[in-house]
């Protein structure tokens, strides 16, 4: 079904687009100086392919009220019914495999 | 100023990429070997390369992450930042590194046989580092190089200890001058106190200056931590070191 569910946050801080979808396989998450963003330190977020190469990676860098603002966002967005139920059949699915 | 991309023999004998910056002029050049901070080869770095260049020096900067590559260079450091430190950066690897762009420095046709190493954040203990392990250095400038001692790193979430290059100064045959900012917490003031009395106890030559209302890497032009008068008088400080012992 659609869902029609969203959360928009205002962010402060930069990201690094490709120029078409890219499959991803991994996310590395830190909290490092970032590369560009104006911070000290930011929330370093890449969404990464190392089998297709170091550029296949979109990146954000967010300051760190925006990263505390992500984070409850997806907490709010995951807990709707749909993304419950979506999650239960998974595990589930996951456990009856393993 | 020539700036051009070079390559030359690393660690292991790994031919690695550098970033090289030298004045044209007639008489030998000393030089110096940049190690880039742990955000990578970026672009502040290269600036350091230019001015170093534009005050007289031969000046490469290794890329230590260039076993990631190729690639833009944000996204190499990225791929060595998920590696963790002891992995992307390990010291004997870095040690090598900076021996080979030292060596390489020295068969340039304008050199005057003279090297210094200059680094910045993890850059600045391997540059003590190197002070240490690579005798063959004149001259050493460590820049707010944190994790000297065997402590809990503040900026490890998970407070794991860093493993520290304290035990290797008693063999530091290189002269060391020290940046640091009175407002970093990696290196703490209380960090850069034990490092002095410790160099001073081994009777190690060094000279540190130190700034307040400064903190981390208040030398870097594009991020918030600049600070601009710190910073002019910090670069005074290591152009006075450079002409003393590489000249």
């Amino acid at each position: 079904m659609c869902t029609w569910t969203s959360e928009q946050i205002e962010i402060a801080g930069q990201g690094r687009g490709v120029s078409d979808w890219i499959h991803v396989s991994n996310a590395n998450i830190s909290y490092d100086h970032p590369a560009i963003a104006p911070y000290e330190h930011a929330l370093l977020i890449d969404f990464v392919d190392p089998a297709q190469g170091v550029g296949a990676r979109i990146a954000v860098e967010l300051d760190v009220t925006s990263a505390h603002a992500l984070m409850r966002a997806l907490q709010t967005t995951l807990a709707t019914p749909q993304a419950m139920l979506d999650y239960d059949t998974a595990m589930t699915k996951q456990t009856l495999s393993g | 100023m020539l700036v051009e991309t070079v390559r030359f023999g690393g660690h292991g004998g790994d031919l690695i990429e550098g970033y090289l910056a030298r004045p044209i002029i007639a008489e030998p050049t000393p030089g110096v070997v940049v190690i880039h901070h742990a955000p990578g080869l970026d672009p502040w770095c290269r600036e350091v390369a230019r001015n170093l260049a534009f005050a007289g020096y031969t000046t490469v900067v290794p890329h230590l992450y260039h076993r990631r590559g190729p690639g833009d260079w944000a996204d190499v450091a990225a791929a060595a930042r998920v590696e963790g430190l002891d992995k992307a950066m390990p010291n004997d690897q870095v040690m090598g590194d900076v021996a080979g762009a030292a060596a390489y420095l020295r068969t340039l046709t304008n050199s005057n046989g003279k090297v210094g190493v200059i680094g910045f954040c993890s850059g600045g203990r391997q540059a003590l580092l190197a002070a240490c392990d690579v005798p063959t250095l004149d001259a050493a400038v460590n820049c707010w190089g944190g994790s000297i001692f065997p402590e809990v790193d503040p900026y490890d979430p998970e407070g794991r200890r860093a493993s520290g290059v304290i035990h290797r100064v008693k063999d530091m045959t290189v002269p060391l001058l020290g940046i640091f900012g009175n407002d970093d917490l990696n290196p703490s003031v209380e960090q850069v106190d034990r490092l002095d009395k410790v160099l001073t106890v081994l009777d190690k030559e060094h000279t540190f200056h130190r700034y307040d209302d400064a903190g981390h890497a208040f030398f870097v032009t594009d991020k918030p931590s600049y600070r601009q008068e710190q910073s002019v008088d910090g670069w005074k400080r290591i152009r006075v070191f450079f002409q003393d012992k590489l000249y």
